[in-house]
């Protein structure tokens, strides 16, 4: 086993064992930190696959941003795990339900996928590289990119403004 | 497979060179510590620590004893695991960053029948500056875990204090860093650095406004006064540390010191030239005197560099008075996030232009 399929191997235990802990584990604060673990599992996967830009926004919008502003919510309202919460046995009964629901179309989705042909070739996995994905985005999709660009920086230019509205 | 071979030598080589920058990283700290105390009494007029040794220059080390030999206090209803983990990540997040920083041109190593450049970087990757983004985000979390598991009201406010004036200045400082992008047109530490080298102009000159957003946001993200609003002592005892005794609060402490050295280190390569020594041509005496000598010369001037910076960090620290909370709020976002876009803007503008030759 070359050290790549060492990493791989170990990256998909990690990840898929905190994604587990993350709806296993009882006290909220480590659901949310076993998330960010998977994240951070996810993100190496991306490195193996050569993209690292992928691999470090992942980092720093997931694991930085939106799970510190879940961590956020989760302590101040200080969830413990003592505390049991009320689940109504028709509630666990649904979700049980949806998840299945959802694993099924996964599995319709990719029964007939063809991954044997998009295995993505490490040897010369170089779409990922900043550079090459500059290039696509603004070659080929250069008016999405710049609409959706436009949108974050107006949506951040209005929450200043809705702050010095007093 | 092609991506991932070790090389066996290349693996030492980076064990021994990462090594070698916690070492440094670590007594830098320890002495930051010493000099803080030395600026601080110099500021006020007064002599500072000079009992251990000669000017006092063991006391670092006496320091770092009795934090050792303090009693381990885990209060009983702290939540034991993350009250540990907390130091241990602002810990390593502090140390995370210096993996992308240029300390030197390359050394030219021959010995054991091995004859190899090696470069004084622990990674060149071609996301340097968003590799350094990223950790800085990460760095809440060292705050926030601790200050939530020592199960105190103090500690878990000042935590939420901490976390949500990193996140706010987290903000400005990105958009600080896209104008320089602009300039640069490129992502990595080193080729920053060389770009510097072969204009013989430094960034500051082109990004003056870019470098007093970025300096100003720097101080927010390591804690530092006027905006140690964590640790503010009149408000909230102690900070999100209260409940810490011994060396995790060491940790914390430390923490905060390799955090300012390292963003220090940035700020050097970013906008002072990194490792470029000013009217020294290096690639001529590379010729002349043989890479390594350059080499530790280069790594001496950066080193010194980066002495300025910790330096202006203290001089802040014991002038400027600490921020009320919705002071540094409103700094944050009304005045540093508006310079920034500006800042973007006029800087992407004269971009366009100087490719167009200077027509409109």
């Amino acid at each position: 086993m070359g050290i790549t399929q060492i990493l791989f191997w170990f990256l998909t235990a990690l990840a898929l064992g905190s994604a587990l802990m993350v709806v296993l584990s009882k006290n909220p604060v480590y659901s949310v930190l076993f998330l960010i673990v998977t994240f951070f599992a996810i993100s190496g996967h991306y490195v193996l696959l050569n993209a690292q830009f992928l691999a470090i926004v992942n980092i720093i919008v997931y694991a930085g941003a939106i799970m510190v502003l879940f961590l956020f919510v989760i302590m101040l309202m200080n969830l413990n795990a003592d505390m049991n919460l009320q689940k109504s046995k028709l509630l666990k009964f649904a979700g049980f339900i949806a998840g299945l629901c959802l694993f099924l179309v996964f599995v319709a989705a990719l029964k007939d996928a063809a991954i044997k042909k998009s295995l993505v070739q490490t040897n010369t996995g170089e779409i990922g590289l900043i550079k090459n994905l500059g290039n696509t985005l603004f070659k080929e999709y250069v008016v999405p990119f710049e609409l959706s660009s436009v949108l974050f920086l107006s949506a951040m230019v209005g929450a200043v403004v809705i702050g010095k509205k007093e | 497979m092609t991506l991932l071979t070790i090389d066996w030598v290349l693996l030492t080589e980076k064990l021994l060179l990462v090594v070698a920058i916690v070492m440094i990283s670590l007594v830098i700290a320890m002495y930051e510590t010493y000099a803080e105390r030395k600026v601080a009494a110099y500021i006020q007029d007064r002599i500072g620590p000079d009992r251990a040794g000669p000017f006092g220059i063991l006391q670092p080390m006496a320091d770092g004893l009795k934090l050792f030999m303090k009693e381990e206090i885990i209060p009983n209803t702290s939540n034991k695991l993350l009250f540990i983990l907390g130091p241990c990540l602002a810990m390593l997040t502090a140390m995370m960053t210096s993996a992308v920083i240029p300390w030197g041109s390359a050394l030219h190593f021959k010995m054991f029948g091995i004859d190899r450049m090696v470069t004084l970087q622990v990674a060149d990757i071609n996301i340097g500056i968003l590799y350094i983004f990223g950790v800085v985000s990460l760095g809440v979390y060292g705050i926030m875990i601790g200050g939530w598991a020592s199960n105190n009201k103090f500690s878990l406010l000042a935590a939420l204090r901490g976390a949500s004036q990193m996140i706010s200045y987290e903000l400005a400082m990105g958009l600080s860093l896209i104008a320089l992008l602009m300039l640069t047109g490129s992502l990595s530490m080193k080729t920053i650095v060389e770009q510097q080298m072969t204009q013989g102009v430094w960034n500051i000159v082109y990004q003056p406004l870019g470098f007093l957003i970025f300096i100003v946001c720097a101080f927010a993200e390591c804690n530092r006064t006027p905006f140690d609003l964590a640790e503010a002592e009149n408000e909230l005892n102690f900070g999100y540390h209260q409940e810490y005794s011994s060396m995790k609060l060491g940790f914390y402490l430390f923490a905060e010191y390799i955090n300012m050295f390292i963003s220090s280190a940035v700020m050097a390569t970013l906008f002072f030239g990194g490792y470029d020594i000013p009217f020294f041509d290096e690639a001529a005496h590379i010729a002349s005197w043989g890479a390594t000598p350059v080499a530790l010369l280069t790594g001496f001037v950066f080193l010194i560099k980066i002495a300025f910076f910790i330096f202006v960090f203290m001089w802040v620290r014991w002038t400027i008075p600490r921020f009320r909370y919705d002071q540094l709020m409103n700094l944050g976002w009304k005045n540093l996030i508006p310079l920034a876009l500006v800042n973007m803007v006029i800087t992407g503008a004269l971009v366009l232009l100087k490719q167009n030759h200077w027509h409109f």
